[in-house]
């Protein structure tokens, strides 16, 4: 019952609300369960963004939705596995929207240090 | 982290089952503080409802777009049961519910005479004077009478409806004008300069909205007023046709007769006296007067109503049948949505099943499918509003005239109850099916060709028809009760003939006119030459033509001795030209017409009708006897057929004509004829413009008004029970149809659901009367358990409104049969489809698929 338009451009889902992007970004490199996920953001933002459960949950329900991520099959070796865990994967359309992200906010950069909104040391 | 389990339950519970256990074992892990975890929970919650939501309507957009056929027939059911309980609820609540536009209004009271025989009397100025000085449990006590009043010099010479009012009245009314003054006390003594006071309409119609007027004097009946305010626009009292208002000086004679009874009273309780403390004062006050003055008052009581209860019976049932009626129709419209959504939900079964089997949670189902239904049920209530504002007009038709403004409207009040209707509709519509279908959405339904197992959802959706059917004999047992009444009315004779008359009022003031000799000059001048006029063959002025005007009712004296007027010895008392019974062809039964020599200073004498001659002299000849009949001694010359005079459903009193010259100088002015009648066997239409040119040369400041033919007039009586048929007749006729479409559903859904059994049976050899038996035995037992259940609630219900129905029988034959019969025809009519598609069933085919 997935809701994902058949031929979503990705352009359609930006801007991408903060925490869409970075449970992207964690899922990029490899699979990860929910707590992986808020645990590798926290470690990646310095500790500057913890996600909240509901925050999590609900964004990743959302994201499945949109076809953004989908949940995997694939589980890691038994001593490593928690069967209550679900582990989730992007899906090319989630890379392709991250990309598009990533582009939009380096214009945004760009236009933001044309105009002298430099910040004092880069 | 039983309290953040808890706490979980605010998500729904589709979201719940996936994602439970891992955010407990976050919570855990994270050693997250209870209040960051309860609002974690309070802001994601919402959320995700409205994702969900988001997706629900996402998926009934496509799911209801791909159902054309289905979506237009159950928003438009839904529309009109919505729109017809929207627009009944506007006009209850504009005439039954909402406060009167007054500061605390409950406070305020109409203060009535009780006599047997007439429940609300008006008060007779010198009753009125009494009972206001001896109470104590009014803050203010006021009178007014309505009276037209012709205003002459502004344009046109028109005729408008005016209110006599005693001084302190604005200020009981908690009322004051848009600029100006009110009128005070100080305006109603005697003697006192004559002001008025006009409605904001007025001001703009008559005036040009011109705030010079104030201070100006203008010409009312020949008198000089001088515009002291103007009222703002939504202020009406006592009803919406009056549109000025002027003080009330009562000559010292207006005391003398303690029975000429003409005052609306009204008054305001003192804070914290309740109703029945009033009551029983004015009974005590009653009783006081009646032992001072025991032969006028012998009968008189006092009677105090609250104001907003001031509505007749029949209005307030007419509503209650209006409203009821309505119900019936959103009840019926509910069951019928519920059986299409549980006949759409069977056939959907596949698809709820792969969705179930997929991961869908019951409760994601059921969501879905009230999700659906109140998407349709708010459609349907955006078209019922509409709806109800195309029918307003209509049913506006049947609001009495209350002191409020405007008409009935669709405002926020009216809204928010379409509103909370559409909701309850949604819910109650949606949910059952929605409930059962989700029962049985298991692999069951994925199975190829299952068959449904569908006994028990047969006999439900079977209750739901028998509900419809029950419910659309009730209104069509009622709207047939109600068009009974209204032939019985409509077949009663009026006591005229009413075709071809042309009726208007050339009202004269009074003291311009207050002579006899002045008023005949007027009569005979426009009179010959009306009856001049091509076509026109008869002409003639009477005081109050028959059912426009119930009062001017008089005690009859009899041989020296005083009638008790509650014994019903009173008669009508009208003034009249020879020519009026010639006009309306009232038949003369004995003695002669009145004539132009019945003049002033001859002997003074009478005709009477019928009745009254039958009850005063039975059995002997009426003519050249004598009666006293307002102040005088008079002798019948003739004796003519009875007429209506209250119209056709109610008792009319006796009727007195007297000679038109015969009205006295000065005496009964209220009495002078001012209704012109004219038979013609032209167009009424045309005769109009030459009518006019003859009154405009006979008096140029002399207004016309109220042009009206007879049948029109006579037509009046009953409009409102012709709009009260009309729309019970189509709400019943809307109750059928659903209740049609609902037997058609119901057997379609039968014969696809027994297809196969049809099919062998064929094959075996069954006839087509067997097959056509199968199909048809299901609808006729509900049809005959319908009739049964409807017969016996709609004589409940027609004993309810025994009052509206003008002596049928709440248990009428002729309406039993009919209405079963219709019933019994729109199942045929439901059942043909169905039945055509039972005898279409190709053995081979269906046993193939199974």
């Amino acid at each position: 019952m997935s809701m994902a338009p058949k031929d979503s451009q990705p352009e359609s889902f930006l801007p991408l609300a903060a925490a869409t992007f970075h449970i992207l970004m964690a899922v990029a490199e490899e699979d990860r369960h929910g707590y992986a996920i808020i645990q590798d953001v926290v470690a990646r933002t310095g500790g500057e963004l913890r996600l909240s459960a509901g925050t999590l949950y609900r964004s990743i329900q959302r994201m499945l939705e949109q076809g953004l991520i989908v949940e995997t099959r694939e589980r890691p070796a038994p001593e490593l596995d928690d069967e209550r865990r679900r582990y989730y994967r992007i899906t090319p359309l989630g890379s392709a929207v991250a990309k598009a992200e990533t582009a939009r906010l380096a214009k945004l950069v760009r236009l933001a240090r044309s105009m002298g909104f430099a910040p004092e040391k880069a | 982290m039983r309290f953040y389990r808890a706490l979980l339950h605010l998500y729904p519970a589709s979201f719940r089952a996936e994602y439970g256990e891992e955010m407990c074992a976050v919570f855990a892990r994270r050693r997250t503080s209870f209040v960051a975890a309860f609002f974690d929970v309070l802001l994601n919650a919402p959320a995700v409802h409205w994702d969900i939501l988001g997706q629900d309507l996402r998926y009934t957009a496509r799911t209801l777009g791909r159902a054309r056929g289905f979506t237009t027939v159950a928003i438009l059911v839904l529309a009109l049961g919505i729109g017809a309980n929207t627009a009944a609820f506007s006009v209850t609540d504009y005439v039954l519910i909402r406060p009167l536009p007054f500061p605390a209004a409950d406070r305020l009271v109409k203060v009535w005479e009780e006599l047997p025989g007439y429940r609300e009397m008006e008060l007779s100025p010198a009753n009125y004077r009494d009972w206001k000085r001896m109470s104590s449990v009014f803050e203010d006590f006021e009178a007014f009478v309505t009276i037209p009043v012709n205003l002459v010099g502004e344009g046109n010479p028109e005729r408008i409806e005016s209110a006599r009012v005693t001084g302190n009245l604005f200020a009981l009314l908690g009322v004051q004008p848009l600029v100006g003054r009110p009128i005070t006390s100080a305006d109603d003594q005697n003697g006192a300069p004559l002001t008025a006071v006009l409605s904001y309409g007025l001001w703009r119609g008559a005036f040009g909205a011109d705030t010079g007027v104030l201070g100006r004097k203008v010409n009312l009946d020949g008198a000089p007023y001088v515009v002291v305010g103007i009222m703002p626009p939504g202020f009406r009292f006592p009803n919406q046709e009056v549109e000025l208002w002027v003080p009330f000086q009562f000559p010292e004679a207006a005391f003398a007769d303690r029975n000429d009874n003409y005052l609306e009273g009204i008054a305001r309780l003192r804070r914290g006296v309740s109703l029945q403390q009033a009551r029983a004062e004015m009974d005590t006050i009653a009783d006081q007067l009646r032992s001072q003055y025991p032969k006028e008052l012998e009968h008189t009581g006092a009677l105090v109503n609250a104001m907003r209860e001031e509505l007749s019976e029949q209005s307030r049932l007419l509503l209650l049948a209006l409203a009821g009626a309505a119900l019936c129709v959103l009840l019926i419209a509910c069951t019928n949505l519920a059986n299409l959504l549980l006949a759409r939900a069977m056939a959907r079964q596949k698809e709820l099943a792969v969705r179930s089997a997929l991961g869908a949670g019951r409760e994601r189902l059921v969501r879905q499918l009230v999700t659906e239904s109140m998407v349709l049920s708010l459609l349907g209530g955006l078209f019922g509003v509409l709806l109800a504002a195309l029918a307003l007009p209509l049913l506006t038709r049947l609001v009495p005239s209350l002191p409020v403004s405007g008409v009935p409207s669709i405002d926020l009040r009216v809204l928010g109850f379409a509103g909370i209707v559409t909701t309850l509709t949604g819910i109650g519509f949606g949910t059952l099916p929605a409930l059962r279908v989700s029962r049985s959405a298991d692999f069951q339904g994925l199975r190829e060709g299952s068959r449904s197992r569908g006994g028990r959802k047969v006999g439900l959706r079977s209750m739901l028809i028998l509900w419809e059917v029950t419910l659309s004999v009730v209104l069509l047992i009622s709207a047939g009760l109600l068009l009974r009444a209204l032939l019985s009315i409509q077949s009663v004779d009026p006591g005229f003939r009413s075709d071809g008359v042309l009726t208007l009022q050339t009202a004269l003031p009074m003291p311009k006119y207050e002579g006899t000799a002045k008023r005949t000059a007027f009569y005979r001048r426009v009179l010959s030459e009306v009856q001049a006029l091509p076509g026109v063959s008869d002409a003639a002025y009477i005081s109050f033509l028959p059912m426009t005007m119930g009062g001017g009712i008089w005690p009859v004296d009899i041989d020296g001795k005083t009638l008790d007027r509650s014994g019903g010895h009173s008669a009508s008392l009208r003034f009249v030209t020879p020519g009026y019974f010639a006009t309306l062809r009232i038949p003369l039964h004995a003695g002669r017409n009145l004539s132009e020599s019945d003049a002033e200073g001859r002997p003074l004498v009478a005709i009477v009708s019928d009745s009254f001659a039958r009850r005063y002299w039975t059995g002997q000849n009426p003519l050249g006897r004598h009666f006293k009949f307002a102040y005088f001694d008079r002798t019948v010359v003739g004796v003519v057929g009875d007429v209506r005079v209250r119209g056709l459903e109610r008792n009319s009193e006796p009727q007195v004509y007297l000679p038109y010259q015969q009205a006295g100088d000065g005496y009964l002015p209220f009495y002078a004829p001012k209704d012109l009648v004219i038979r013609t066997s032209a167009n009424p239409g045309l005769l109009l413009p030459s009518v006019w040119r003859i009154v405009r040369d006979a008096d140029p400041e002399q207004p016309i008004s109220n042009v009206h033919t007879l049948d029109e007039i006579v037509q009046a009586n009953t409009a409102p029970r012709f709009v009260q048929v009309r729309i019970i007749g189509a709400f019943a006729a809307l109750a059928l149809v659903l209740a049609g479409i609902g037997i058609h559903g119901l057997l379609s859904f039968t014969v696809t659901n027994r297809s196969s059994e049809i099919a062998m049976r064929v094959a075996l050899g069954a006839q087509r009367r067997d097959i056509l038996g199968i199909v048809l035995r299901q609808s006729v037992v509900l049809a005959a358990a319908g009739v049964v259940l409807g017969v016996a609630l709609a004589y409940v219900a027609g004993r309810a409104m025994q009052a509206l129905l003008a002596g049928v029988t709440p248990g009428d034959p002729a309406t039993f049969v009919t209405a079963a019969g219709l019933c019994l025809l729109m199942t045929a009519a439901g059942s043909l489809v169905p039945s055509l598609r039972a005898l279409r069933v190709d053995p081979i085919a269906a046993i193939r698929a199974e």
